[in-house]
């Protein structure tokens, strides 16, 4: 039943126009909450019918759709998903639901625009994940980050200007290397579909300069060492929804863009090239680890641990070549990705979660910094406990969506290399001890001061968000198999694709 | 063989679960009373299951099944599922057991506590963990265990969540852990590398092939694979059984309430590491190295800790020190390998220790929450109860002939003389001088405590009086399996009671000798009363005696004589110095280092912001060029054309 509706057109344009329809609406009428709302949860409960909808069994794009656009140079609005992007979608109309609700209170000014935005990001970041046209792509790629930009630059914090130029020049600069590469592969193949630039035959030359133009373009999205310093910087001036969509969403282009794109267009240089990404993949790991120890905004603690977790996600891409060499059978190779693309996911709950919980202390005491705080649980109880349990999530303990694909990564990590799994393992201890380190100076220990004896705890709508995801990350944790399930297709046919060279 | 009903066994994994969830999400609402009902009667079920398992499985049943997969990739796959052998069934029947007796204590010594309903959720959802791990068929589902009794030490440690020094140790007890768990994840992905399975038979099948690979971690230098292995795998038990140097963290998580000082950092999760190996016996017997390094590692921890229980001053951390040693113990017989010796040492430990410490906690409910053995004394009289099961339980741990804690210490210190592994003889000196030591801390203690002056002040209604009956019924179960807990010595050690479930090779079976020398527990007896161990206890008693009943101005004068022994010692041998200099102030320094240099300096300051300031420079000189008067855009355009014209023409 599901395959007859556009489902995909409908989950892109349905926020996008729901958002205009906020936005031309306005203030006034109080309207601007309850319908962003109801937008958002519409679009969710659609985009459920992409997993009921969905064949396990193929790796072929699924709910697949095709238009012509601009006929005159062959571009096309083709959609389709795969096991790749299907659970990256849910994730977006999942995260949108929940930065809906918690800008219920707290954005006063301009919220119909606040809400048009997220729900305008929200439709763009589904079509970005269901493009399979290059140049629809690409101006999805780019035009997500419009709204982003102002929701910075709007509702941030006083050094917002700064934070917003540095996050435009940084992805602009990638982005650059994009679109030439895109329209290289225009010129080689004739087409802009991106299933068509898998098929094209490139010499070791090309391979390598497109290799690192998508490089340069997905590790400042990740974002990979050492690109990742405007993170930090976005993070702490965004207002919370900004940064649950910038962690939860966004980082998440960045990975699946080297799924989509580096990979299978550019197989052999991806392997004559893995080093790169493996080195700097367990220097985020390792090097960004140590810099989140020193951190004393909370922030900024947070956003360098999503650098160190997104260190798996590039880690677990990059070493199928090495396992390859070592294994017999590619279940090893099976793991590195699926543990890669289960971390992405985690990692957008649990970080999402994280900046929330920063959100709501911020909300009542105005400041970020650890030291403002102190003995938390004493007047903020149930918060305290949601707070701890994604502080384990972000720790990666078992039973929590963090440990599992981190778990897989280690793992396979080690077929690759030893040293590999030894440097990506020490996340187990620098994990534990930036996040715990924190949990300890703002959450335990006497009330420290006046402010956090003021402190009220948690309200219904703050516990709905929280409790929501701290079902999922402990649902993904408990049972991680429904999500594999749907990536198993996809996985075995990039591996497909990566070990066939095109030379 | 009998097939056991996965239903019985969902039960007793799940009741304790059950139970936590109740009184930890509805505790508010359901008042003390029904939260600790709830926790006692999961746990309590839990635990007559498992008696009811553990009846089974001697009548010959068992079980390895899957209950759900976990996750699948390509050929492998994950499972969460239960392996059923005469091992797990004694582990679930400790586990249950000392819980049940801790529960049931807790109420007495919890009851005026704000998170009373909180700690019985813990404590239950502790017994739920330390299930999960011991019942598991699978390495994932041992890693998962193995974390969530981590987790639960850490909330349990930090529960008074206001005392800065409990929040200090269990950050301290997270991380030192997560250094060894750092080594057990290693240690996890080499057997499944090496094997291509987590399942625990697939892989014990894969054993002997796995050891005759090789690899090189250095470029070189070739190991054995299955030496890599067992060492990450041992690290792991290293943290969580609190080996050196990995032990730093047991004495601190003294800091959390004494019911779970029994249960988890004496009875239970501290013994994991000693269970994991064992386990993994059929892994260990093919690397001698790493026999090796466990009996060293096991015969410095025996003896080194030993030492540090001597000159504490709180009641709790004489007994800590004494769990360090008694852990210490149980690694030499791993390393011995008399595995049989170690776990049954585990089983006696668990109920005299859980015994010690309990009775410990009566005696700091009765000095009002008083620590310091230097202010206590004379309370032999006050509580007779606490008195004589901590004599019993004392008794125990030095090995007195006929209590527990003799067969299972004799067992080891006899198969450790047979061990012809690299480094048995000084775990045979080791275990045999720790003797001694055991028995000088331990009567040190009793006699401080219950014996000579009271050294308190307290009239009246503060004067010091037996517990409740809730606290002193524990007591005396406990103390009751520490008298009879040894005498299944014949069965376990010497029969085939753990023939299915591990695995000695006959050239290290050192077990073999001492049977050949066992003729039933009265012979046992006998033949340990001539051995040099009983008479080095009876010394350790008679020293403790002299020196703190007798003549008490010698220690004093012994510290002075030997300040800088002492200095040693009281800083426990500069490991947490050490610890907190290098490995806690080092990673600060460079987080800092690399954040203030490496970000901001470099790639902000020269890269990022040097690019802006460049275009920036770049722009203002070529802004000049824009002056706005027409004639200098006339005349660059002449320049221009002449020099393109110039370019196309010549």
């Amino acid at each position: 039943m599901f395959t007859d509706l556009p489902l995909l057109s409908l989950l892109i344009w349905l926020p996008v126009l729901g958002g205009i329809a906020v936005l031309v609406n306005g203030d006034k009428n109080g309207w601007a909450r309850p319908l962003s709302l109801v937008i958002s949860v519409v679009t969710l409960l659609l985009s459920l019918g992409l997993y009921i909808g969905f064949d396990n069994a193929t790796y072929h794009m699924q709910f697949a759709e095709h238009a012509s656009w601009i006929s005159t140079f062959n571009i096309n609005y083709s959609l389709g998903i795969d096991g790749f992007s299907m659970p990256l979608i849910i994730l977006t109309t999942f995260s949108t639901v929940i930065v809906v609700v918690a800008g219920w209170e707290v954005i006063k000014d301009r919220v119909s625009q606040y809400m048009a935005a997220f729900l305008i990001m929200e439709g763009l970041m589904i079509a970005v994940f269901s493009s399979l046209d290059a140049i629809l792509f690409y101006v999805f790629f780019e035009a997500m980050l419009i709204p982003l930009f102002l929701v910075i630059g709007i509702w941030g914090g006083p050094n917002r200007v700064y934070a917003t130029i540095k996050f435009f020049l940084y992805t602009l600069f990638g982005s650059v290397f994009l679109l030439l590469a895109l329209l290289y592969l225009h010129h080689v193949s004739g087409s802009f579909s991106i299933l068509d630039f898998h098929q094209v035959s490139l010499t070791m030359q090309e391979q390598i300069y497109l290799f690192l133009a998508f490089l340069i373009a997905f590790a400042v999205k990740v974002p990979m060492w050492p690109v990742h310093t405007w993170l930090p910087d976005a993070h702490v001036e965004a207002p919370t929804g900004g940064s649950v969509i910038l962690a939860a969403i966004t980082l998440k282009i960045g990975g699946y863009g080297l799924i989509r794109f580096a990979l299978p267009i550019t197989p052999d240089a991806s392997m004559a090239l893995d080093w790169l990404v493996i080195g700097l993949s367990l220097t985020a790991i390792v090097y960004i680890g140590f810099v989140a120890l020193a951190q004393s905004d909370l922030k900024k603690l947070i956003a360098y641990s999503s650098i160190a977790h997104m260190g798996f996600v590039t880690l677990g891409l990059f070493i199928i070549f090495r396992i390859f060499a070592n294994s017999a059978t590619d279940s090893g190779a099976i793991l590195a990705v699926e543990g890669a693309m289960v971390q992405m996911i985690s990692h957008g709950f649990i970080a999402a979660a994280m900046f929330l919980c920063v959100g709501v202390l911020y909300d009542r005491m105005h400041t970020r910094e650890i030291s403002a705080y102190g003995g938390v649980i004493n007047t903020m109880p149930i918060f305290s406990g949601f707070a701890v349990f994604f502080a384990m999530a972000n720790a990666g303990l078992p039973g929590t969506s963090g440990f599992v694909g981190e778990f897989m990564v280690i793992l396979a990590a080690f077929q690759a290399n030893f040293w590999y799994a030894f440097l990506a393992a020490t996340t187990l201890i620098l994990g534990a001890a930036y996040t715990l380190w924190m949990v300890k100076r703002v959450i335990f220990g006497e009330v420290a001061n006046d402010n956090v004896a003021q402190l009220t705890d948690i309200n219904r709508r703050e516990f709905l968000m929280l409790s929501s995801l701290a079902i999922i990350v402990l649902a993904i944790g408990l049972w991680p198999a429904p999500l594999t399930e749907v990536m198993h297709a996809s996985v075995e046919h990039l591996l497909t694709q990566v070990s066939q060279s095109k030379l | 063989m009998d097939q056991l009903n996965q239903t019985l066994l969902l039960t007793i994994a799940l009741a304790p679960l059950a139970g936590s969830i109740i009184a930890g999400f509805f505790g508010k609402k359901i008042g003390k009373v029904w939260s600790h009902r709830a926790a006692i009667y999961g746990v309590a079920i839990s635990f007559v299951l498992s008696a009811w398992v553990l009846k089974l499985v001697i009548d010959g049943a068992s079980y390895n099944e899957t209950v759900y997969q976990w996750l699948q990739a390509g050929s492998l796959s994950l499972e969460v599922g239960f392996m059923i052998d005469a091992l797990t069934a004694i582990m679930m029947v400790v586990v249950t057991f000392v819980s049940l007796m801790v529960h049931i204590y807790t109420i007495g010594y919890m009851y005026d506590d704000d998170g009373y309903s909180r700690f019985f959720s813990y404590i239950s959802l502790f017994t739920f963990s330390m299930l999960m791990l011991v019942m598991a068929n699978n390495f994932m589902q041992l890693f998962f265990g193995w974390e969530a009794v981590g987790l639960v030490s850490y909330l349990l440690i930090g529960f008074w969540y206001k005392k800065p020094t409990a929040i200090y140790a269990n950050l301290k007890a997270f991380l030192v852990n997560r250094v060894g768990d750092f080594g057990f994840l290693l240690g996890i992905a080499a057997v499944l590398m090496y094997a291509g399975s987590l399942d625990y038979v697939e892989v014990f099948a894969q054993a002997p092939a796995i050891a005759t690979q090789s690899t090189e971690l250095f470029a070189g230098h070739s190991w054995s694979v299955m030496t890599v292995i067992c060492i990450l795998l041992f690290i792991g038990a290293m943290g969580k059984s609190a080996q050196v140097p990995l032990h730093v963290w047991l004495p601190d998580s003294m800091e959390g309430p004494t019911p779970i000082s029994a249960l988890i950092h004496a009875a239970t999760m501290v013994t994991a590491g000693i269970f994991m190996v064992t386990r993994m016996s059929p892994l260990f017997e093919f690397s001698e190295t790493a026999l090796s390094f466990m009996l060293i590692i096991g015969a410095i921890t025996a003896l080194f800790m030993g030492f540090l229980g001597l000159i504490q001053n709180d009641i709790k951390r004489v007994i800590a020190y004494s769990t360090l040693s008694q852990l210490g113990y149980m690694t030499v017989a791993l390393g011995a390998s008399a595995y049989a010796a170690g776990m049954f040492h585990l089983m006696t430990h668990a109920f005299f220790k859980a015994l010690l410490f309990l009775g410990a906690g009566s005696v700091i409910m009765a000095m009002h929450h008083q620590q310091d053995i230097r202010k206590m004394g004379g309370l032999k009289k006050y509580m007779p109860i606490t008195y004589w099961t901590a004599l019993i339980g004392s008794l125990a741990l030095i090995g007195l002939p006929g209590l527990a804690g003799f067969f299972s210490k004799d067992a080891i210190i006899e198969a450790v003389s047979y061990s012809t592994i690299p480094g048995s003889s000084f775990a045979y000196f080791s275990v045999l001088a720790g003797v001694f030591i055991t028995a000088l801390y331990s009567f040190r203690l009793f006699f401080l405590v219950f014996h000579g002056k009271e050294r308190f002040d307290a009239e009246g209604d503060h004067k010091p009086h037996e517990s409740p009956a809730v606290v002193t019924v524990p007591l005396v179960l406990l103390a009751i399996l520490s008298v009879i807990a040894g005498d299944f010595i014949g069965p376990i050690l010497f029969g085939d009671f753990f023939a299915t479930a591990i695995v000695v090779h006959p050239e290290h079976n050192v077990l073999a000798h001492v049977a050949d020398e066992y003729h039933g527990i009265f012979a046992f007896m006998l033949h340990g009363m001539m051995m040099p161990a009983f008479w080095l206890a009876m010394l350790g008693i008679g020293f403790a005696y002299f020196l703190y009943m007798v003549r008490p101005d010698i220690p004093a004068k012994l510290q002075q004589r030997f300040s800088g022994l002492y200095r040693i010692l009281e800083n426990k041998y500069y490991f947490d110095a050490f610890n907190e200099k290098v490995f806690a102030g080092g990673s600060r320094m460079i987080g800092q280092f690399l954040w203030k240099v490496g970000d901001q300096t470099i790639i902000d300051g020269a890269v990022v912001n040097g690019t802006a300031k460049t275009v920036g420079a770049i722009a203002k000189i070529v802004r000049k060029v824009q002056t706005g008067y027409l004639y200098t855009y006339a005349f660059a355009m002449i320049i221009g054309l002449w020099l393109l014209l110039s370019y196309f023409v010549v």
